[in-house]
């Protein structure tokens, strides 16, 4: 077993939202649904996350901050797009300024739709990221057993 | 004699302190929880952090960063070994505040501006303790005739009876030395009240790792410098000085769970207005 799946510290990112979906993602970490129950803990640090929760679309402004916290963080690492902005654009997905989606710029593990996104979807969602993030950490121990 | 005892002390308190530190850091996190109105996580989550952190990817912005961080952890080690061993109490506090500088210059080493304001307010933590915690040492030594710790045993009366002054003020610095809040200016174990994560923003993973063993090593630590007050010859007290111990404890995360940070200016005055009535009071009563 990995522990990755144990302590999945967050760090959450607001690209282009309407902060909706921002709400819901600090809702989630608040008492009410006690993330630390499963360990969850909101970093504002990338060298320290290990789940990078994204909401809100890519623009010309924000893909290269977006791309720098994810090279920031270090292996394993999964990223969770939450709400549908995130997702594919959403009802923004034509303005003259989006880009798209997150994976668009980088890339997504898990996606969560919604407008705005539910604490409960994204609960789900870091839950499914959990597993990635599993999966991950036994290949990347895979990996060092294969350089030794 | 002394520095078998010593080594014999650090391994023993190598193998101990971090599995205590870590049950204490996870009760920590389950009794804040309580006090939010939350459940909390399990107690061995403090444990699964620093094994998912070891798991982590290796990288750091140099290549010094964790040797530092490493000699943080043994200098931390080898004070509880001396302390716990029965040694020199002076040498114990001078050891952990030599470890305490290993880790203010590895925040420094990364260059990063936030690794370097926590670092600034890590080293102003440092000033602010430090003075009680010598005048501490200095009042054992008055009160009980010796600076080793196992001269305690031979006491009729516990230390507490003539220095309960100085057990005051160290109590006030102890928060500072917990990284407590109000007094958690340098590294809150909260990331909402943080610029970034402080003096360990540029540690990651494996480093971390270390960074969180060293710190419940010092909490065991600090939690025996509490419980020295209490012991005596009768064997008993030692449980009295453990029960002293966990009341303190709580009463620490009481107060993190209760206070906004303040200002450095603040933390600064204020200890150093407590070292200097507390201590010297206390020891002026004790040498005329």
């Amino acid at each position: 077993m990995a522990f990755a799946s144990k302590s999945p510290w967050v760090i959450h990112y607001d690209a282009s939202s309407c902060n909706g979906c921002d709400i819901e993602v600090l809702a989630t970490l608040c008492p009410g649904f006690d993330g630390e129950r499963f360990g969850v803990i909101n970093t504002g640090n990338p060298k320290h996350a290990d789940i990078f929760l994204v909401t809100g679309s890519v623009n010309e402004r924000n893909i290269s901050v977006i791309k720098e916290i994810y090279d920031q963080m270090l292996e394993p690492k999964v990223v969770v797009a939450c709400g549908i902005c995130a997702c594919s654009g959403g009802i923004f997905h034509d303005c003259y300024n989006v880009i798209g989606g997150v994976d668009k710029a980088i890339p997504v593990d898990v996606y969560a739709p919604g407008c705005a996104v539910r604490p409960e979807a994204i609960i789900d969602a870091i839950v499914e990221g959990v597993a990635v993030l599993d999966q991950k950490s036994k290949a990347l121990k895979e990996q060092k057993k294969g350089a030794k | 004699m002394t520095l078998i005892s010593t080594l014999i002390g650090t391994l023993v308190f190598a193998v101990l302190a971090p599995v205590l530190g870590c049950l204490l850091a996870g009760l920590d996190r389950i009794v804040s929880a309580r006090m939010q109105g939350r459940v909390g996580p399990p107690v061995l989550q403090p444990y699964y952090d620093v094994r998912k952190l070891l798991e982590k990817e290796d990288a750091s912005v140099n290549s010094v960063e964790k040797t530092y961080i490493i000699c943080a952890l043994a200098f931390a080690l080898i004070s509880g070994g001396i302390f716990f061993s029965g040694g020199n109490l002076l040498l114990c506090v001078f050891m952990i505040t030599l470890s305490s500088l290993f880790f203010i210059v590895a925040a420094y080493s990364s260059r990063s501006p936030y690794a370097e304001i926590g670092a600034h307010r890590e080293t102003l933590q440092v000033m602010a303790y430090e003075p009680m915690v010598l005048l501490f040492a200095i009042a054992f030594f008055v009160a009980v005739g010796s600076f080793d710790t196992a001269a305690v045993l031979n006491l009729r009366e516990p230390a507490i009876a003539s220095i309960w002054l100085v057990f005051l003020g160290l109590l006030y610095v102890l928060t500072i030395k917990l990284r407590k809040s109000p007094f958690d200016l340098s590294m809150s174990h909260h990331a909402h009240q943080e610029i970034v994560r402080g003096i360990t923003t540029e540690m990651s993973g494996p480093t971390l790792a270390l960074v969180e063993i060293t710190h419940w090593v010092e909490n065991v630590l600090f939690l025996g410098w509490i419980g020295l007050f209490f012991v005596w010859g009768n064997p008993l007290s030692i449980v009295l000085a453990l029960a002293v111990m966990v009341v303190v404890y709580f009463l620490e995360v009481f107060i993190d769970n209760n206070f906004a940070r303040v200002k450095w200016q603040l933390m600064l005055k204020s200890a150093w207005i407590v070292a200097l009535v507390c201590g010297t009071i206390n020891l002026a009563i004790l040498v005329f």
